[in-house]
Order: C-alpha cells, then sequence, then structure tokens
C-alpha cells in the first residue's frame, strides 16, 4: 500500500480516451478496472476517478483542469481507490480536495496551482519519534495501539494496527523513523509475517470501522452563548448552519473551530474563498486554545478546495476530510468536523451527474443527494473504537448550507435537516442590525437539549436548565407581545409586559449578541453564561417585585445598573466572579434606594 | 491551454451544424478540450469560438461571434492548439480594447511582452495573503461602515436606473491607499451595457486624467453577447498581468455581470443542458467564482488586485441567483436602493444589507483611527433600530414612540442625510466620516452607546447638546 500512486511509472496504458466534457472524461478499454479505481490521464497524468462503468467505457471525473486534453490521449490505471494516507504529518497541514498538501505546491510550483503537480500527500523523509507501547509477543488486532508519536504539543498521535490485521507481535521498534519504515512485526495466524509501517492508507469512500456507536450524552462545549446556552450540540452530534450570504455561517464555523472543546479540528473548506483559508492559516497559529494554552493551530488539519478550484476535487474534499477524521477518532479524539459549505459539495455532485446525463431529481441535483449527505453525517458519532486499551472517540460534524436567497425550501437544506439533530438557523434581519452570531433563536433547534440538560446541572449548576427554560420562554413571549406592539403601539402594554421588552431586550444585546472579534467576548466559559443569564434574570425578577411595590417602571428601566449589565460581557473569565457579586449587591442596593423613595411617577 | 503549438494547421470543411451560439465540426483529429477555433468564411472574414465538449471526432464549437452569416457549406473550421490568449503589455494603460481584446481606439497593434490563457489558473490558497489594507473611497458609506481593502471583491448590487455608474465612477477617481503615493490602475470591462453608459465612464476618465492608467474592454450592447463571456476574463487578465508582473494596485471594474450571466444561459440552453435555477446553468457559481476568486493578494508580490463587480438584480430581487450566487462568493457587497434615491439621498447605499467582509482587518488603530470598529457596530445598531422606529411611527403616528425611540428616529433621518448622502463629487477622508459619525451618535443618550468602549465615549463623544 505504501508504494504511492504517485510513481505510476509502470502501471501499463489501459485505456484511450473518447469524450472531454468540462471535467468529465469518457475512456473506452477499461474493461479491467473497477468503479472509483484512480486513473492518471493523459501523458500530464492527471488524476481520475471512475464513476460510471459501462461494458469497456468508463467515465471518469478529474480532479484537475482538463483543458487541452483531447480524444485518443492514453488513461493509465492505478488498481486502488482515492485514499488518504493517515500517519504523523497531518496536524497543522493544508490540504487539498485529494491530499495534496497546498504548501509543499506552494513551495515547489509558485503560486498557482498548475496541473499534474506530482507531490507525496504526507512527508515520507520527516522522522518521527516513535514510542512503543505494545509488548513483543502480544497478541494483536485491528485498531490495537503500537505505539505513539508526539506530532505536536497538543496531539499525541496514536499508531494503530490497520483493521482487518490480526497477528502476534514478533518485533517493535523505538526511535526515530519515516512514516513508511516499518515499525513492527506480525506474525499472522497463517504463519505469515506482516511488517507494518506507521502510515495507513484508506479509501475516502469508505467509513473505517468502530466497535459500536452509543448515543451521545456530553456537550461540545463552544464558548458561543447562544449555542451552549440555547442550542447546545452533544460531542458526537450533527449540526447544521444554514443561512443566506452575509448571515455570518462562516464566522460561525471558524469561531467553532477556534473554541470548541475538541482535541482535533478539521476544517474542510469546500467551495468557498480562498481568503477564508488565508485568514484561518494566519489568525489560527496566534490564538490559543482556553483550555490547554496552546496555539490552536496544533490541533487542526486543514482542507481547502477553494471554489475556483477543479468542482470535481470538491466533491472529494469532504470525504477526505472525515476520513481524516475518522482515523483521529479511532485514537480515541473528540474531533470535530466542519464542512463549509456542504451546497458547494452538492453543487459538484450536480455538476457531475449533468454531465453524466442523469436524470435529474428536484433543481437539477441527483436522485442520491439525500442519501449522499446521510452517508457523510453518519459517519460522525459517538463510538467505542475498535482494539485495545479500550476507549472512545467522537466525531461532531457541523456542515453549513448556503441556501439559494436564505430560503431553506430548496433540496440541499431540506434534505440536511432530516439528518442533522441541531439546527442554528441564521437570519438576514438579525444580521442586518449586525446581531451576530445572528442565529435566528425562535426558529433554531437542538434536539440534543433533553440528553444535555443533565449534565449541565450536574457539571456547571443545579439550575442551569431551569435559567435557560425561563430565558427561552421569555423570548417567545416577547415575540408574542412583538406583534401587539407593532399593531397598537407599546403604550397599550401594560408595565410588566414593559418590563420583560426590557429583560428581553438586554438577554438578546447583552447576553445572545457576542462580538467574535473582541478578545474577551469572543468565548465565554459555561459558569460565565450561567452567571450572566443569572445576573439579568434577577435584575428582571427584582423589577417585577419592584413594580409591585409601586415603583414606577421608568424608574426600573432607567436604572445605573443597565448600563453595566451591557458590558458584563467584556469582563474577563478570571474577574467575572467578582464582577458578578458587585453587580448583584449594586443592584440590590439601587433596587433597595427605588423602593425607599419611589411611588409611582403617574406615568 | 495545450502550450504545444500545432506545426501544422488542418482546416476542416466539415462544419456540420449551427444552432444558436453552437456549431458542431466533425471528422475531426487531434482536437483538445478548451481549445481555440478559427472559422474562415469564403471572403475570408475570421471569427473565432472554443471547444465544448470533443466526442470522438466531432467536436462542439461555442462561437464567440454572432453566427450571423455563416455558411456551412463553405466555412472551414481551424483548430489552433491552445485556448484564448490575450496578449499584454505595459503599453495597454491608456488604450480602448474590443470585448475580445483587439484595439478598437484607432492606435497601434499591441506588441505583447506575453501571451496569457484568459482563463487562468486557480491561486494556491496557500500562496495567498490577507487582505487588510485600508482603500480610502472617500465616500463615508463605504469607508465608515463597509470598508474596502486592497484585495478584495466588493460588487454593487443596482438596479436599472439606479446610479451604480456615479458611484463606480467616483470609486474609481478617488479611491487611494492612505499615505502612499503607489503605482495605481483601472481595468474597467463593459459587458453588454450601453454605449451611453460606457461612454459615462470613458468621459469620467478623461475628465479626471484617470484614462492614462486606465485599460478599457468594451462589449456594448449591440456587440455578441457570447463574446461577453470572454470580455471580463480578458479584462482580468490583463488585470493580473499588471498587478502580479509589473506591480501595480489594480481596480478592476467589470458592469454588468448581469449581462455576462445571461450570456452564459444562452449557450448553455444551445447546449440543452439541465437548468438550475431560473434556467441559469448549474455551474453558474463556479463559473462565476473562477472570475471572482481571482482578486486579491499574493504573498512576496507587491501589486494586487481589488475588484468592483456591478450587476444589476432583476426586479431588484437580491434573492435573483445572480445577486445571490455573487453574493455567496464576493467579500460582501454594496447594495443601492429605489426609495432612498427616490429621497435624494445620493449615493443611494443601504448600508444595513451591504457589508464588507474584510473590514475588521483593514480598521482600526494603525489602519484608520482605534474608535473604527466600535463607532461602526453603533452606528448600524442605531440606523436599525431608528429604521423600525420611523416604520412604527408610519403605523402608529409619532406620539406612540418612547422618548428613546424619537431620538433613534431623529438619528436614523440625520443619518440618511448627512452620513450616507455626500453626492458624487465629495470626497471625505476616513477622519472626517468618523466625525460625523461620532455627531450623529451624540443624538442619542450615552447610556444606548453600549457596543462603544468607554475610553472612546470619553475621547471622541461630542459634549451633550453639540
Amino acid at each position: 500500500m505504501a508504494k504511492d500512486i504517485v510513481q505510476g511509472a509502470d502501471s501499463q496504458i489501459i485505456g484511450t480516451i473518447e469524450k472531454v466534457s468540462g471535467p468529465l472524461i469518457v475512456a473506452t478499454g477499461m474493461g479491467a478496472v473497477q468503479m472509483y479505481d484512480v486513473v492518471r490521464v493523459s501523458e500530464k497524468r492527471l488524476i481520475g476517478e471512475i464513476i460510471e462503468l459501462r461494458g469497456d467505457r468508463a467515465s471518469i471525473q478529474v480532479y484537475e483542469e482538463t483543458a487541452g486534453l483531447g480524444p485518443g490521449e492514453p488513461v493509465y490505471s492505478t488498481g486502488e481507490a482515492l485514499s488518504v494516507e493517515l500517519a504523523p504529518g497531518l496536524i497543522e497541514s493544508i490540504f487539498d480536495g485529494i491530499q495534496r498538501p497546498l504548501e509543499v505546491i506552494y513551495q515547489r510550483a509558485g503560486e498557482r496551482i498548475s496541473r499534474g503537480v506530482d507531490v507525496p500527500k504526507l512527508d515520507k523523509d520527516k522522522k518521527w519519534e516513535f514510542t512503543p507501547t505494545a509488548k513483543v509477543g502480544a497478541s494483536l488486532k485491528g485498531g490495537d495501539i503500537l505505539g505513539t508519536v508526539q506530532e505536536s504539543p497538543a496531539v499525541l498521535h496514536k499508531i494503530m494496527v490497520p483493521p482487518k490485521t490480526a497477528g502476534v507481535l514478533e518485533w517493535i521498534f523505538s526511535g526515530e523513523a519515516t512514516i513508511i519504515e516499518p515499525i513492527a512485526r506480525l506474525k499472522t495466524d497463517g504463519g505469515a509475517t506482516v511488517e507494518l509501517p506507521m502510515m495507513q492508507v484508506w479509501p475516502v469512500r469508505r467509513p473505517r470501522p468502530y466497535g459500536e456507536k452509543i448515543a451521545p450524552t456530553e456537550p461540545m462545549v463552544t464558548g458561543q452563548r447562544v449555542i451552549d446556552t440555547l442550542f447546545p450540540i452533544a460531542k458526537g452530534g450533527v449540526a447544521a448552519v444554514p443561512g443566506p450570504f452575509g448571515s455570518g455561517k462562516t464566522v460561525v464555523q471558524h469561531q467553532l473551530a477556534k473554541w470548541a472543546d475538541a482535541d482535533i479540528i478539521v476544517y474542510v473548506g469546500c467551495g468557498e474563498r480562498g481568503n477564508e483559508m488565508t485568514d484561518v492559516l494566519l489568525e489560527f497559529p496566534e490564538l490559543k486554545d482556553p483550555r490547554t494554552g496552546l496555539s490552536l493551530m496544533k490541533r487542526t488539519v486543514l482542507i481547502a478546495n477553494t471554489s475556483d478550484m477543479p468542482v470535481a476535487a470538491r466533491e472529494a474534499s469532504i470525504y477526505t476530510g472525515i476520513t481524516i477524521a475518522e482515523y483521529f477518532r479511532d485514537m480515541g479524539y473528540r474531533v470535530a468536523i466542519m464542512a463549509d459549505s456542504t451546497s458547494r459539495w452538492a453543487e459538484a455532485l450536480r455538476e457531475m451527474s449533468g454531465r453524466l446525463e442523469e436524470m435529474p431529481g428536484e433543481e437539477g441535483y441527483p436522485a442520491y443527494l439525500s442519501s449522499r449527505l446521510a452517508e457523510f453525517y453518519e459517519r460522525a458519532g459517538l463510538v467505542a473504537c475498535l482494539g485495545a486499551p479500550q476507549r472512545q472517540g467522537t466525531i461532531s460534524a457541523i456542515g453549513a448550507v448556503s441556501p439559494p436567497g436564505g430560503d431553506t425550501s430548496e433540496p440541499v437544506s431540506q434534505a440536511t435537516l432530516r439528518i442533522v439533530k441541531v439546527f442554528w438557523g441564521l437570519s438576514a434581519d438579525l444580521a442586518y442590525q449586525r446581531h451576530f452570531p445572528a442565529i435566528d433563536w425562535l426558529a433554531s433547534y437542538s434536539l440534543y437539549s433533553d440528553n444535555l440538560s443533565s449534565y449541565f446541572d450536574q457539571h456547571v449548576a443545579p439550575d442551569w436548565s431551569a435559567r435557560v427554560g425561563r430565558a427561552m420562554l421569555l423570548l417567545q413571549e416577547e415575540s408574542e407581545l412583538q406583534e401587539i406592539v407593532r399593531l397598537v403601539g407599546v403604550d397599550a402594554l401594560g408595565f410588566k409586559e414593559r418590563l420583560l421588552l426590557e429583560c428581553t431586550r438586554s438577554i438578546r444585546e447583552d447576553y445572545l449578541h457576542q462580538n467574535a472579534f473582541d478578545e474577551v467576548d469572543t468565548y465565554t466559559s459555561l459558569e460565565k453564561q450561567h452567571g450572566m443569564l443569572g445576573v439579568i434574570l434577577t435584575w428582571y425578577d427584582k423589577g417585577l417585585a419592584a413594580l409591585d411595590a409601586d415603583v414606577a417602571f421608568s424608574k426600573v428601566a432607567g436604572m445605573q445598573i443597565v448600563e453595566r449589565i451591557g458590558r458584563m460581557k467584556y469582563v474577563a473569565e478570571a474577574q467575572f466572579a467578582q464582577a458578578q457579586a458587585q453587580l448583584l449587591a449594586d443592584m440590590e442596593e439601587e433596587y433597595a434606594s427605588l423602593t425607599e423613595g419611589g411611588t409611582a411617577d403617574g406615568e | 491551454m495545450a502550450s504545444e503549438e500545432r506545426s501544422v494547421l488542418k482546416d476542416y470543411k466539415t462544419i456540420r451544424e449551427v444552432v444558436g451560439p453552437l456549431m458542431l465540426v466533425e471528422g475531426v483529429e487531434g482536437v483538445k478540450y478548451d481549445e481555440l477555433v478559427e472559422i474562415e468564411q469564403a471572403n475570408g472574414e475570421i471569427r473565432s469560438g472554443k471547444v465544448l465538449e470533443v466526442n470522438k471526432d466531432k467536436a462542439m464549437v461555442q462561437l464567440f461571434e454572432s453566427p450571423q452569416g455563416l455558411k456551412i457549406s463553405s466555412g472551414k473550421a481551424r483548430f489552433l492548439g491552445h485556448g484564448i490568449q490575450l496578449g499584454v503589455s505595459a503599453d495597454m494603460l491608456g488604450r480602448v480594447f474590443s470585448g475580445m481584446g483587439k484595439p478598437i481606439d484607432g492606435g497601434p497593434g499591441i506588441i505583447a511582452e506575453k501571451s496569457l490563457d484568459i482563463n487562468g489558473t486557480p491561486i494556491n490558497p496557500a500562496a495567498r495573503d490577507y487582505p487588510a489594507e485600508f482603500i480610502q473611497t472617500g465616500v463615508s458609506a463605504i469607508d465608515g461602515l463597509n470598508t474596502l481593502v486592497r484585495g478584495q471583491k466588493l460588487p454593487v448590487f443596482s438596479g436599472s436606473g439606479l446610479p451604480h455608474a456615479q458611484l463606480a465612477a467616483q470609486i474609481a477617481r478617488q479611491a487611494r491607499v492612505r499615505g502612499t503615493d503607489e503605482n495605481f490602475a483601472v481595468v474597467f470591462a463593459a459587458i453588454g451595457i450601453t454605449f451611453e453608459e460606457a461612454d459615462f465612464f470613458i468621459s469620467d476618465f478623461r475628465r479626471t486624467g484617470a484614462i492614462e492608467r486606465a485599460v478599457l474592454f468594451m462589449n456594448l450592447a449591440n456587440d455578441p453577447a457570447v463574446e461577453r463571456i470572454s470580455t471580463p476574463r480578458m479584462a482580468i487578465t490583463c488585470a493580473e498581468y499588471l498587478a502580479y508582473e509589473l506591480g501595480m494596485h489594480v481596480l478592476v471594474i467589470l458592469t454588468d455581470i448581469t449581462n455576462y450571466a445571461e450570456a452564459l444561459r444562452e449557450v448553455s440552453a444551445a447546449r440543452k443542458e439541465v437548468p438550475g435555477r431560473r434556467g441559469y446553468p448549474g455551474y453558474l457559481y463556479t463559473d462565476l467564482a473562477t472570475m471572482y476568486e481571482r482578486a486579491g493578494r499574493i504573498k512576496g508580490k507587491p501589486g494586487s488586485i481589488t475588484q468592483i463587480p456591478i450587476l444589476s438584480m432583476p426586479e431588484d430581487d437580491k434573492t435573483h441567483p445572480i445577486p445571490d450566487l455573487t453574493g455567496y462568493i464576493t467579500e460582501g457587497q454594496i447594495i443601492l436602493d429605489r426609495p432612498l434615491l427616490r429621497r435624494g439621498i445620493t449615493p443611494p447605499i443601504n448600508v444595513l444589507p451591504s457589508l464588507s467582509r474584510l473590514k475588521d482587518k483593514g480598521i482600526g488603530a494603525g489602519k484608520t483611527r482605534e474608535d473604527h470598529a466600535d463607532t461602526m457596530n453603533q452606528l448600524f445598531a442605531a440606523y436599525a433600530r431608528g429604521k423600525e422606529a420611523k416604520e412604527l411611527a408610519v403605523i402608529l403616528g409619532e406620539g406612540s414612540l418612547s422618548e428613546v425611540d424619537k431620538l433613534y428616529s431623529r438619528f436614523a433621518t440625520e443619518f440618511e442625510e448627512k452620513y450616507v448622502s455626500q453626492g458624487y463629487e465629495t470626497n471625505r477622508s476616513i477622519e472626517e466620516t468618523l466625525e460625523i459619525g461620532w455627531q450623529l451618535l451624540a443624538i442619542l443618550p450615552r447610556a444606548e452607546l453600549k457596543r462603544i468602549r468607554d475610553a472612546y465615549l470619553d475621547k471622541y463623544l461630542p459634549a451633550a447638546g453639540a
């Protein structure tokens, strides 16, 4: 397997190009190949994949620009499926949709991605310090851990026996080795010896095996208040972020990639802007993980197939991403994968389907759109990993969806919503008001809320879910009251209702609104979230009591403390407990002064 | 794109079909996908096209020029062995070209330094440099709230009858990076616009002397529609040469992208492809992206390409596929608004749905001013609330508003009149823009200005009653 498809010099010619239509090529003489085999097209040796076979005629999607190809040119077989190489060297790298390292291409071929650039997917010359953990004489099977490599300060890369391999460990290496040198030798039941390098090769379209799937119960803390408080996602959960352009999908994805409490982040930029990937590349190394204090890049793998790069490789990019995610999951890590955007992936699917002249489903998308989407999202989840020692790993998948015109009745959104458990609907109206993250609290949902509430109550504060439920209820009531205000004006409401509106305004502006570009506000711990919400609700409860004690509404709404509640989010984590106590004490005092001197001012 | 030129070019007299912009040639040999085709008529007239699909010995060719007068029996097709290229040189500055890159200003031909394939190649994301240099356009609604930076692609979403041309000309005239006097150039592509609109740009460039550092590509409304597919790529290819080879900072104005997309739809329909939304081809997103993504900055290269594509939204509908897909690719959008224009606000920029995604890295201390980000957020929030209050006042009367909402309503009105409206000749510095912002914010009680840090309020907020 270690023999690289990149070489291919001895692979024999098997087919001849008959037709070229954009990224689709039809070749004859292909009787001997299998579906989804990788082929090399023409003397330029462009990478392609078989996606249809009819007799000896094969349809090939080509992952590079096909201009200049014509009938009569040769097609070479490699006999292998489209695969990724899995070994130390993944972390901190940026790959294109078929795992070609973009930094290396940049150094070798310049700033443009020209065709037929042959670069190894992973560095085969670099030596890694391998520390064995398995003992000679032990009987090993697929998934068992052989040893470890400290790949980055944040990631201890566990070298595993590949799935479906088993035997007695005869020899194990210790020290520096490249990823293709053997580091262990097994004697199988059949008596054969197998030499294992660190590197595994795995076809991207086939899910990696695991022990069993388990329903997720722990939240993935993101530090984003609207998400953690109202619509939490579980570790191993799947979420979709649909929204029209400009509503902040990418910022939400970036925020999750930065602050989610995961061990490994796989970020797939699929058919999106080049500058966004550059942003990640430049920004992540500067940012520190709030839990480990290490640079965020030290736990991140980037896949970038921007919108101007070949469309077929865009189709492959999310499979490449999820396979890498599965590999780290198998080590027992908590992995989060962001795919931005699945709509562009679906469009790539549509384009290839159109060129294959398949019968289209809705809006030109192929009929298998929803099953392909489901296959992708089903590869996420919490699993018991294969092999010893026993361990659990998770993949949480968050897919951005870019519905045309922001209208989620279109096929990609609908197919996605049928699968995902968390829906963070972004609203253009909120974005216009610069309320970010523009997650619409009335339209969004999380089906994990119930499962996770006991975790929050146990680990954060016993009244967590009570507070959250209350806030959600207030927001619901607000939307009903707003209807009335729109019809007859705010004066028609009683003072208690108006106080409710003041309270929900505070929840919206001081709590749900979160500035991703502010150093402090960009991440909020669960404890601080709980405290902030508590302050706002306390203000409201005491306000209601004050109204009952005949304090004028205008005095409650105009309290000094209101402005300070608004600035609570900018208080650093370390000072928050103190600030919160001070805030509550001052609030108490101000209320006391109101009720003492306070009679209704005839408003 | 096949670089190896064929030594002997063969003429094929086997043109079988011409249907709309498509032509079928049979019995061909060695034809490559995407290569350039010349069709010679009996009278010696030459038209061009490119190979869209090649299947065994049949080549489907997309014509770049009108098929009118094309004769199947006597026409000869010649396959040139390379893609469509543009000969580029520094002498292109100050010149006017047709949509296919031929000089049309009566001047001499261009002696090309280089021939470049107009399709370009994707920029490696690892080679990009993040755009972060503030461009001062002198337009408050852009500089203050939707800041443009070097290497950005920021389209103008307009509609029929809206003054996008005036705004684009104003930006082209006034745009500069503060404190520098670097090599600056404008590349302008007219894509299917009327003579008068094109003439407006040319005269404006002449009047201000900008023509000296401009390159113009003109495909007018009466030029063949299929030619439009090449025009923007010609312009961007020229811009790439100026930016990355000659180190210039290039502003590319493409108008009107709607005409481009319609030409693309025409070809797609002729090929009988399965359409996506509203008959536009399913690959419209990818196609537009291969143009827009050519904007940017590259590590280690001094030049940059900033793109301002202009498109007219059919029926002012932002969800129409062309503005919709454009918005998903570009880094924001400037939206022009008809009701604002009716009220005499010029330029009629509706700042709420407008957006510049790259502004956050281009503003702040050392770039514009420390208080820029906070005031920007505050102005947006206050204007949104003011507009809401005004809508409410329309239904329920001014009296139904709370005191604070009355202030917000006043703020919204003054914001449009003083901040957004400035005419097409006023060139405001960023300090002036920020100053006007602070004066407007002073209308509101200080407690309302939650999005601004105290330190900045103390430093910049004008005293009450100012």
